[in-house]
């Protein structure tokens, strides 16, 4: 039984903390403009296209990487500078619209360049390599990345603690008026919001992409919009509550999709039951019951409405 | 908002409106009979009118209630496959659900009923679906019907429903737009309506949509949009209020659907995807959220541009034996989005703002009185 379940429970893990990344950057740019980022996804996307040109063009990998976690960073804050600082003073709804708008344009971007065609990516060495743990044959990418997301999650949340740009960051997603009024400059912290934010979806797109090797304009609107669920199940705001909405999700999702054989295996079921199809719509459906039973998610802050 | 109150007269700048709306339909008809029934004109009309109705019913939730629902592409699925399972020809069942011995539903309905139900169904899951997520504000009620979208997506591709839907597999072969062209005993085609009546059934919706608009009943959803609590406090039950708003959203949404099945001849749950519902609500943005008429202008106009208009943008173009870069495949779409973005950003009011078309000759005349006096 256990044989059976302990693969997808390792590969949900695995994309639980690529999920996280992605979640990351939604829940910090919520906590302070209040704006879900439909193009956040998109944007991871673009990591992976980047990623594909860069290597593509022959540069070596050592250099390719850290240049497509800059490149990402530059796109979260044109994106920002372009799409969202204009609407500051606009109602909500205007600046969600921007942001599908943004969402729009990167996925015809990506595909006007790439011709709409599935780009394979770049195999990076080590963490492609495969490994077996505990009787399960895996890539190096899924215990790579648990690792590396808890690693970077706490160095994040040091920032947020501990620097002066972490108390502005605090300070401004409880605040935006009076923080303003305290001198914080409030353009440059959403900027490093962004950038922060993008990085560490950058960093996602490494893990995730060489997972699954392929990418098209596409290919980021489920992450996204999973890491997204993932924010909001865990509360949207908290770090801690993204990360571990993430990892439920991915780990839900992974195992939804072996359910078949697991159940199989397990002889509740005699056939095959097509369950895989509702990996996706698990995701969306445990969204809507958080919403409805805890709005807040898991870690979320109380709010009140004041008239 | 003072005429209102007082009692309603038809002033002549609606009457105005009227006769050209019926002019547009007269024209569209004589240019049927007239022009080559392949000509993209029509392609463009028969998707236009499909998302001007599409495009008004998001208007009616988004831009009139405030209820900002991004579950648009679910509903028309709901429609769309409602409308197709149930109008198939039992003679074509066994080649269409090839793969589920021809399916469960032996039987066929008439199109408009098909079409009917196909809204009845959208508003009943928009019902259901509604009891807990209404009740959530503006960006987790936009999630959360998007999910609602991708759930319904889902089921309707599983594989064990394949005797209804026809699982992941292309539903065909019901009656399509064609089908309403009259023809004579030697099958040729004499009068020709296959563009006039979708263009007619959207009419008619979206008509319906803007007698509920100006009914107490819509008074009371733009009250609601522009503050609820005071609109609570003014006595207007607001969960009774949304929930029939998003229902009969739902319903013309469903109904488009069907339409859309109808234009596409045939249906496949993959298609309606978020992007779909994206596309729509840029459509809504672009003619003015608030506005039914810039919602229908804009409607046609995106239709026109995506795939009549910009098309050469997608094609090497030679100006005098130089070949003008960047066009190529995919670059319309490019073209496309910096245009949508600029609206976006730039002009938030989109074509229309809130007026309608009658306000269109009220202002002009207004501004003459102005320059007189």
């Amino acid at each position: 039984m256990w044989n059976t379940v302990f693969p997808y429970v390792l590969s949900g893990i695995s994309v639980g903390g690529q999920y996280a990344l992605i979640a990351i950057g939604y829940t910090m740019v919520y906590g302070i403009l209040r704006l879900i980022n439909f193009a956040h996804g998109d944007v991871f996307m673009v990591a992976g296209i980047v990623m594909v040109y860069m290597a593509a063009s022959g540069m070596p990998l050592w250099l390719c990487i850290p240049l497509v976690l800059v490149a990402t960073a530059l796109v979260g804050f044109i994106i920002e500078r372009v799409a969202y600082k204009p609407l500051r003073s606009a109602p909500r709804m205007s600046a969600m619209i921007s942001a599908i708008g943004v969402s729009y344009t990167l996925q015809n971007l990506v595909l006007y360049i790439t011709g709409g065609l599935n780009q394979l990516y770049p195999t990076i060495p080590w963490i492609s390599d495969s490994v077996t743990i505990f009787g399960a044959t895996t890539k190096m990418v899924t215990i790579v990345t648990p690792v590396l997301t808890v690693i970077l999650v706490v160095a994040l949340v040091m920032l947020i603690n501990h620097t002066k740009i972490g108390m502005a960051m605090r300070a401004v997603s409880r605040d935006f008026e009076t923080s303003q009024l305290m001198g914080i400059k409030i353009n440059s912290v959403i900027s490093a919001t962004f950038v922060i934010g993008t990085f560490l979806a950058g960093v996602a797109s490494l893990l995730y992409f060489t997972n699954y090797t392929t990418v098209i304009q596409t290919s980021g609107a489920m992450p996204g919009l999973k890491a997204f669920v993932a924010a909001v199940f865990g509360g949207i705001g908290s770090i801690p509550g993204a990360v571990v909405g993430a990892f439920i999700i991915g780990i839900a999702e992974n195992i939804i999709k072996g359910l078949d054989i697991i159940l199989f295996k397990a002889g509740i079921i005699s056939g095959p039951m097509g369950l895989a199809t509702f990996s996706d719509a698990f995701t969306f459906a445990l969204l809507i019951v958080i919403l409805a039973v805890k709005p807040t998610g898991l870690f979320g802050e109380k709010t009140t409405d004041k008239v | 908002m003072n005429n209102q109150l007082t009692k309603k007269k038809i002033d002549s700048a609606t009457i105005l409106s009227a006769v050209i709306v019926v002019c547009l339909y007269v024209a569209v008809f004589i240019a049927e009979q007239l022009i080559a029934p392949t000509s993209m004109l029509f392609t463009v009309l028969k998707k236009g009118a499909t998302y001007a109705l599409v495009a008004v019913s998001m208007n009616l939730c988004n831009g009139f209630t405030g209820i900002f629902s991004l579950g648009q592409a679910g509903f028309m699925l709901l429609g769309a496959y409602t409308y197709g399972i149930l109008t198939l020809p039992v003679a074509e069942r066994v080649n269409v659900y090839q793969y589920y011995g021809g399916g469960l539903v032996q039987f066929t309905l008439p199109w408009f009923v098909a079409m009917l139900l196909g809204g009845l169904v959208a508003a009943l899951f928009a019902f259901l679906i509604g009891l807990p997520v209404l009740r959530l504000k503006s960006d987790y009620l936009a999630i959360a019907t998007l999910g609602f979208a991708e759930i319904i997506r889902a089921i309707f591709q599983w594989d064990k429903l394949g005797p209804i839907t026809n699982g992941s597999n292309m539903l065909r072969l019901f009656p399509n737009f064609n089908d309403f062209n009259i023809r004579g005993a030697d099958g040729q085609v004499t009068v020709y309506l296959s563009t006039l009546v979708p263009l007619l059934i959207a009419g008619a919706c979206i008509g319906i949509i803007v007698m509920l608009i100006n009914s107490t009943f819509g008074r009371a959803l733009k009250a609601i949009r522009d503050d609820e609590i005071a609109a609570e406090a003014m006595g207007i039950r607001l969960a009774s209020h949304k929930r029939l708003a998003f229902c009969i959203s739902s319903f013309f949404a469903g109904i488009g659907g069907a339409m859309l099945a109808m234009y596409q001849s045939t249906v496949q749950a993959k298609g309606f995807t978020t992007a779909m519902t994206y596309e729509i609500l840029l459509i809504v943005v672009i003619g003015g959220i608030g506005s039914v008429t810039g919602s229908c202008i804009s409607s046609f106009l995106f239709v026109a541009a995506s795939e009549w208009w910009l098309r050469f943008l997608d094609q090497k173009q030679m100006i005098g034996g130089f070949e003008v870069p960047l066009l190529r495949n995919g670059f319309r779409l490019v073209v496309f989005s910096i245009i949508i973005m600029i609206v976006v950003l730039f002009f938030r009011q989109g074509i229309m703002g809130t007026r309608e078309l009658p306000d269109l000759f009220r202002g002009r005349r207004k501004a003459k009185g102005g320059a007189k006096s």
